[in-house]
């Protein structure tokens, strides 16, 4: 184990000729973030408000200490852009209710802790469930195969990105014993919710890249027509995101409203129809509560009639009508306020259980959990206290 | 029965929840640091006891890696290294010897157990230690998992080096590439078929401790080996227990590419990675520069640098800056589990 | 839900491709990618699948755009001349 190659420090190129991987110069950076600062000199005492709608994005914010050295001027709020957040509690409980059944269920490694009503998927696999953590859709469909006795349900988790993967495996040949929980949602819809809140003034949106590489950034042409706040899509290195957010208080100042893609190099205005197709014949749009926020008419995504045979919910009706507790029986603490601080009207600090009891290793929402979720992100990055010690 | 009345995975994985549980249960019993002595109640790397005008080290581990054979290394290979690298943490950098307890799992392979005896035997030689004792169990199939390694190793030290004597102004140093192990390991276990260039580090370190502290001397204020929860927690801990802040310079925290892309793949952060072929280093600046040649001059620590140092304010917390901005550094508490989003 | 990570396409075998990131190489599924994709393509990568295609060309685009974006301060004449030379130098980020 001897090679000792010279380390590319984080804020090089990587090896090779130019590559799409990085774009994280300071110098750069720095010019945007003056840029911002110059769009936003007017509103000091009345900061710009501008929401994202992703937990990647709030991940990236935190990583990089953006926060720390944003504009007086801007404030970035973190809308209900993290899915595993938004994953409600009956849903969890689902879920649970198969693991304890006696099938086996897969998931992604996110939603490994969330709580529900009583206990989240770890707790179950403490208590001797067959629970795994899978990284793709596509071994979970692997696990089914090698167990061919024994039922496999897939616990689907996740925003239109990852829906479409779920979608793809599901139009292939698949094992009998494989089927599919679907707690997936769809963004589009809760911004508009987010857009006619009376609690917040939110000024532009910042977003998901990735999201939109998926569903191009055409639908968010009648949302800016309909509400008249510019929409700007961002990436997720340090640089797509401070260009969007420049644009962004560059059209607020302006009084534009518009849509302006600011991560060309994933995301056109058709987006990828190959995947959209394959996501709308098999999932529709369904109205659903969002922890938190409560109902997002077709923030949803239900598998259609035609999949019915994969559809864990109809598959094992009887083990999941017995998990079913009313939202208002939630063991959830009141004060808890994961569904305010995702609608961007609190921050943590606002939730009276923030750091004390809630904690990353004692989550009692949802935002503490995840590790997109506001809360866990503010309390292991920091947020807070340096941006205090910044100003 | 709530959450705290069972041991959860948490409570061994180096962090916060295993502190607790070491503090409310194991060292319940024990005592304020006498002078004499470094126990339980330190939370150190290993315990000392003095004897005439030298520290007796002594220490152990079980070794419970899966899977028990991995790039770069091996269960055997480990148990070995991690408690020669636990003595020589804390100033014991010749070992006087090891004794090995294993438990087998009925129907284990003799075949593995002897490559596994291979690598202990050549670690021990590359430490320049060998096994002098040891127990052999056998447990029915099912009733414990494959293998369990527990080596305990002693030493004597002429100076104890502690985990908890920095003071503002001290340059943190660590021996080499970050993230090597854990990595390498966590894409074994979940099967996420990353091949390439990801090996585990896993070495014995007391030549390379040595010839830090031959150069530094007293100059080296405080030393740890970054295993389970990685560099942030080894300084997490550094910084707690000397009641200062620490500042690390991302751009110059050495990383391979491939152990930066398998960590951006599985989302998870390289200084929560464990290492188990490194040391980090708080010295004091006037003998900085020459302890991190004295590294570099070591095969294991080539790609040796400074990393960070330590400030007055914030007092316990490890700050990052990005080269954007500043974030706080936390430790993660609990398994790593690959994140999609 | 966005840990897309860019890679680089080495192989491919009927719907699955071998894709290199850095030295780490994993399986990529192609059943949703948005073009036919060849070796030597860069992919955007989610839990396993490829959801775009990079072309070369639009790494350009995006630099030009973050340039055109600090252009429009030059148009508004709010953009100091040290800030602009900022972007020349390499220097410590400033106190945060």
């Amino acid at each position: 184990m001897a090679e000792s190659a010279s380390i590319p420090s984080a804020a090089s190129a990587s090896p090779g000729s130019r590559s799409p991987l990085e774009f994280r110069d300071p110098a750069r950076g720095r010019a945007l973030i003056e840029a911002i600062a110059r769009w936003t000199e007017d509103r000091q005492d009345d900061p710009v408000s501008i929401m994202h709608v992703c937990g990647s994005h709030e991940q990236a914010i935190a990583r990089f200490g953006l926060r720390s050295v944003l504009p007086k001027g801007l404030r970035v709020i973190t809308g209900p852009g993290c899915p595993v957040c938004v994953t409600d509690a009956p849903e969890v409980d689902e879920a649970v209710a198969l693991a304890a059944s006696g099938v086996r269920v897969l998931t992604y490694g996110d939603m490994l802790r969330v709580p529900g009503s009583d206990g989240s998927l770890d707790d179950a696999r403490a208590e001797g469930a067959r629970v795994e953590v899978v990284y793709s859709v596509a071994k979970a469909v692997e696990a089914a195969a090698a167990r061919p006795g024994e039922e496999v349900v897939f616990f689907a988790t996740g925003f239109e990105t990852t829906a479409v993967a779920t979608a793809a495996v599901l139009l292939r040949e698949l094992p009998p014993n494989f089927s599919v929980l679907s707690a997936h949602k769809y963004i589009p819809p809760v911004m508009e919710i987010v857009a006619e809140m009376p609690g917040t003034r939110v000024e532009g949106f910042l977003a998901a890249g990735h999201a939109a590489s998926i569903t191009g950034w055409g639908v968010f042409e009648p949302f800016v027509a309909r509400h008249e706040v510019p929409v700007a899509i961002g990436g997720f290195e340090p640089l797509d995101l401070l260009a969007g957010l420049a644009k962004l208080t560059e059209r607020i100042r302006r009084g534009e409203p518009a849509v302006d893609n600011c991560f060309p190099r994933m995301v056109t205005r058709e987006g990828n129809r190959r995947a959209q197709e394959q996501l709308w014949a098999v999932f529709e749009p369904a109205g659903g509560v969002w922890r938190g926020i409560a109902r997002v008419p077709n923030g949803n995504l239900r598998l259609r009639e035609r999949f019915a045979g994969r559809d864990a919910r109809r598959r094992f009706a009887a083990e999941i009508a017995g998990a079913r507790v009313p939202s208002g029986a939630s063991r959830e603490a009141d004060a808890c306020r994961c569904g305010d601080i995702m609608a961007g009207i609190a921050t943590p600090p606002d939730c009276r259980l923030y750091g004390r009891p809630c904690t990353p290793a004692t989550p009692i929402g949802a935002c503490m959990v995840s590790a997109e979720g506001t809360c866990r992100i503010w309390s292991e990055y920091g947020e807070t206290p340096l941006v205090e010690a910044a100003r | 029965m709530s959450r705290d009345d069972r041991i959860g995975l948490r409570h061994g994985a180096g962090g916060p929840a295993m502190r607790e549980l070491v503090q409310s249960v194991f060292a319940r019993g024990a005592g304020e640091a006498r002078g004499d002595s470094v126990g339980l109640a330190q939370l150190d790397d290993g315990a000392a006891l003095r004897v005439g005008d030298r520290w007796l080290v002594y220490t152990t581990d079980a070794h419970v890696v899966k899977p028990i054979f991995f790039p770069g290394g091996d269960i055997g290979r480990l148990a070995v290294s991690g408690t020669v690298n636990d003595l020589a943490m804390m100033g014991a950098t010749e070992p006087l010897g090891l004794a090995c307890a294993i438990v087998l799992e009925e129907g284990f392979e003799r075949a593995s157990l002897l490559r596994i005896q291979d690598s202990m035997e050549r670690a021990c030689a590359e430490a320049g230690t060998a096994i002098h004792t040891g127990d052999t169990k056998v447990m029915g199939r099912g009733e414990i998992d494959a293998v369990v390694i527990t080596t305990t190793g002693v030493g004597f030290a002429e100076r104890l080096v502690r985990d908890d004597g920095l003071r503002p102004g001290d340059e943190i140093l660590v021996s080499g590439t970050i993230g090597d192990h854990g990595l390498a390991v966590l894409a074994e276990r979940h099967a996420l078929e990353l091949r390439g260039a990801l090996r585990s580090d896993t070495a014995p370190l007391n030549g390379l401790v040595a010839a830090a502290l031959d150069a530094g001397g007293e100059a080296v204020a405080a030393m740890k080996d970054p295993t389970r929860g990685g560099v942030a927690s080894a300084l997490c801990e550094m910084a707690g227990k000397s009641g200062v802040g620490i500042l690390l310079d991302e751009s110059s925290l050495p990383v391979r590419p491939a152990v930066r892309a398998a960590s951006e793949l599985l989302g998870v952060d390289v200084l929560h990675v464990a290492n188990e072929g490194k040391v980090v280093l708080g010295v004091r600046p006037e003998e900085a520069k020459r302890v991190l040649e004295a590294l570099r001059a070591h095969p294991l620590g080539r790609d040796a640098c400074r990393i960070g140092r330590c400030v007055g304010d914030s007092p316990g917390r490890v700050v990052l800056d990005t080269g954007f901005g500043r974030r706080l550094v936390a430790e993660s508490d609990g398994e790593l589990l690959p994140r999609i989003c | 839900m966005c840990l897309g990570v860019p890679g680089r396409v080495l192989e491919i075998d009927g719907l699955t491709a071998r894709v290199e990131f850095w030295g780490v190489e994993r399986e990529v599924r192609l059943d949703i990618v948005d073009a036919p994709v060849a070796p030597g393509d860069y992919v955007l990568n989610h839990v396993g699948f490829a959801i775009r295609r990079i072309p070369e060309e639009e790494v350009e685009e995006t630099l030009a755009l973050y340039d055109q974006i600090l252009r429009e301060l030059e148009r508004e004449d709010l953009m100091a001349a040290d800030v602009r030379g900022e972007m020349g130098l390499a220097g410590k980020a400033p106190d945060g």
